[in-house]
């Protein structure tokens, strides 16, 4: 955004609680890779030009990555500048930081969509002598007891939690709620190509049927594993790890209660890659990629065992910590302007938030599917580079009149 | 799935169903429902249930009648079998909630259904209601739910419309998960 203000010569600052990639140097586990590809890292006039462009970045390499765009685009970055609130004044927007004061006509809200680890109120049942973490303060399995783990939450980040646990020699239970499964590579393409190419990435908010329900969809089941493997369910139990249903409560005793949906999230899940992939094949043929990729297959559909089990004693022993990898939620906390609906959500038209001067950045499908990806970066900046200027430019045409 | 020009008629009204999903996300007071029923002990292991009125969309609600339902014991546990037994309204239950679903996502996907039918099993431990073993529960171990399904859409769409009933059904849920139940004694 920062970027594509200069182009159109905005005069603006950015505000940064800490580093240029705060997140990214402090809330991310130590093994962690990108799930995307270099070469989709793109950025409005900066890209990748190493010679792995089908690897994934290690959280060191993210940083780098953004740190040399913040530099390469000379963006006036106030860093260890936190935000405490943001207020609106008759022109524009009193911003207050613990470094000072900033009024202004405009705001861009960049602050993020995984700012607080979703917790289920539930887990303050679960007994002391169990170590509690969620994916953002997990770091690695050496910090972990020695001794079972249940890790909460199948998609991205629990799946690689649960591999990196039980390959520790730690057994883990995975609890599975809804998930959305897909292979890395497909017909010897990364995925993310395939939906890049195929136009999914683009999808509009504004074409898509119910966008509600498509921000509220769960991340792809995607890891940037090094040797490019898919890591699903079928790969999880594979090695040996337990599947268990969504976990449902946690008793006044500390008993855990899973749910018997296991199998139909499995189901939900394995239908709704198939339409996926289904999808990308009539892409393929359509536009003549048959003879140039791989032949179509289909995942074998995923393993449940008969009879999951239910329930477990959790201060039975049997495990010894637990990873809520159960999504995040943005902290909007100093936006002391009515702007959330009753579920706390930022009301939004693709990025253009409902109070006039206030922009919306990065947020699961916010304005096409790739917004919460740094490649969906670009398209929405000039977007919304483009309205705030509109804005900005129709406020001194009518102070001037 | 059936050609776009042509419109499935499941008899379900999507229309009406995907109105009534815009007020309530705009009125979601109006979406607190309260189901209920009433039991009547008979004799022996027979009751007599009955379900009328319900409260929803801010006020009582009623059905068109009063709707009966004999429940009692099979003649091999020493009863008289006036009606099914409970755990058979359960599993009643769980299989008109689902096949309502399928009919209502086929409506919603276009999807013109020829006929459904479903046999549901539950398996159960007798051990545990009779206080035999503690180990075994009172409930079922395992329900299985087999479906046949004759409609205009291909096996992928067939098998999405029972999944994605299972998703949205309230005895799905009911079944699958935990619930508070508090039983006091007026």
């Amino acid at each position: 955004m920062s970027r594509c203000l200069c182009d159109r010569s905005i005069d603006h600052v950015v505000l940064e609680r800490g580093e240029v990639a705060h997140t990214w140097r402090t809330e991310r586990w130590d093994s962690l890779r990108l799930l995307t590809p270099n070469w989709q890292s793109r950025l409005p006039g900066f890209s990748y030009n190493g010679d792995d462009p089908d690897g994934y970045r290690t959280v060191a390499e993210v940083i780098e990555f953004i740190a040399s765009y913040a530099k390469a685009v000379s963006a006036p970055v106030l860093t260890h500048t936190t935000v405490t609130s943001v207020r609106r004044t008759e022109t524009g927007y009193l911003v207050r930081s613990d470094q000072g004061d900033w009024l202004c006509r405009a705001v861009v809200v960049a602050s993020g969509a995984c700012n607080i680890a979703d917790v289920p109120s539930f887990a303050n049942r679960v007994p002391r002598s169990v170590m509690q973490l969620t994916a953002q303060d997990y770091r690695n399995p050496e910090k972990l007891a020695d001794g079972g783990v249940l890790v909460v939450g199948a998609s991205s980040s629990g799946t690689q939690i649960a591999n990196e646990i039980h390959r520790s020699g730690r057994p883990v239970i995975l609890s599975v709620g809804e998930h959305i499964r897909a292979p890395r590579v497909y017909r010897g393409k990364d995925l993310e190509w395939w939906m890049d190419a195929a136009g999914v990435l683009d999808e509009r908010y504004d074409e898509v049927d119910d966008i509600a329900r498509a921000r509220r969809v769960a991340s792809l089941q995607l890891a940037g594993t090094p040797d490019r493997s898919t890591l699903d369910i079928n790969a999880l139990t594979e090695i040996g790890v337990k599947l268990v249903g969504r976990i449902g409560g946690i008793s006044e005793d500390g008993k855990a209660q899973f749910s018997g949906s296991l199998r139909n999230m499995c189901v939900l899940s394995d239908l709704k890659m198939g339409r996926l992939l289904d999808r990308i094949d009539e892409w393929a043929q359509r536009n003549g990629f048959d003879a140039r990729a791989n032949l179509p297959h289909r995942l074998p559909p995923t393993r449940v065992e008969p009879a999951p089990r239910l329930g477990m004693d959790l201060a039975s022993g049997e495990i010894k910590a637990i990873i809520w990898a159960t999504g995040y939620r943005p902290d909007y906390s100093w936006l002391e302007v009515p702007v959330l609906d009753r579920k706390g959500r930022l009301q939004h038209d693709g990025g253009v938030v409902s109070l006039p001067g206030m922009y919306l950045m990065g947020t699961q499908f916010m304005r096409r599917r790739k917004s919460a990806l740094i490649d969906g970066a670009g398209d929405d900046a000039r977007d919304l580079s483009a309205h705030l200027t509109s804005y900005l430019d129709s406020g001194v045409a009518r102070i001037r009149a | 799935m059936a050609d776009a020009s042509s419109i499935a008629n499941n008899g379900v009204n999507v229309a009406a169903l995907v109105a009534a999903r815009e007020e309530l996300t705009k009125a979601p007071a109006a979406a607190q429902f309260k189901w209920r029923a009433a039991c009547e002990w008979k004799d022996g292991t027979h009751s007599h249930s009955t379900v009328e009125g319900f409260y929803g969309l801010g006020q009582e609600q009623h059905h068109k009648k009063t709707f009966i339902f004999d429940a009692d014991h099979p003649e091999l546990f020493a009863s008289e079998d006036k009606g099914a037994t409970p755990v058979e309204y359960v599993l009643v239950g769980l299989a008109s909630c689902l096949t309502a679903g399928i009919a209502a996502v086929a409506q919603y996907r276009n999807i013109q259904l020829r006929s459904v039918t479903a046999t549901l099993e539950g398996d159960m431990d007798l051990q545990g209601i009779l206080g035999i073993d503690d180990d075994v529960r009172n409930g079922f171990g395992g329900i299985k739910v087999t479906y046949k399904i004759d409609a205009d859409a291909k096996r992928e769409d067939i098998e999405a419309l029972v999944a994605q009933s299972q998703k949205r059904s309230a005895v799905y849920d009911i079944v699958t998960n935990p619930t508070n139940v508090t039983v006091v004694v007026d």
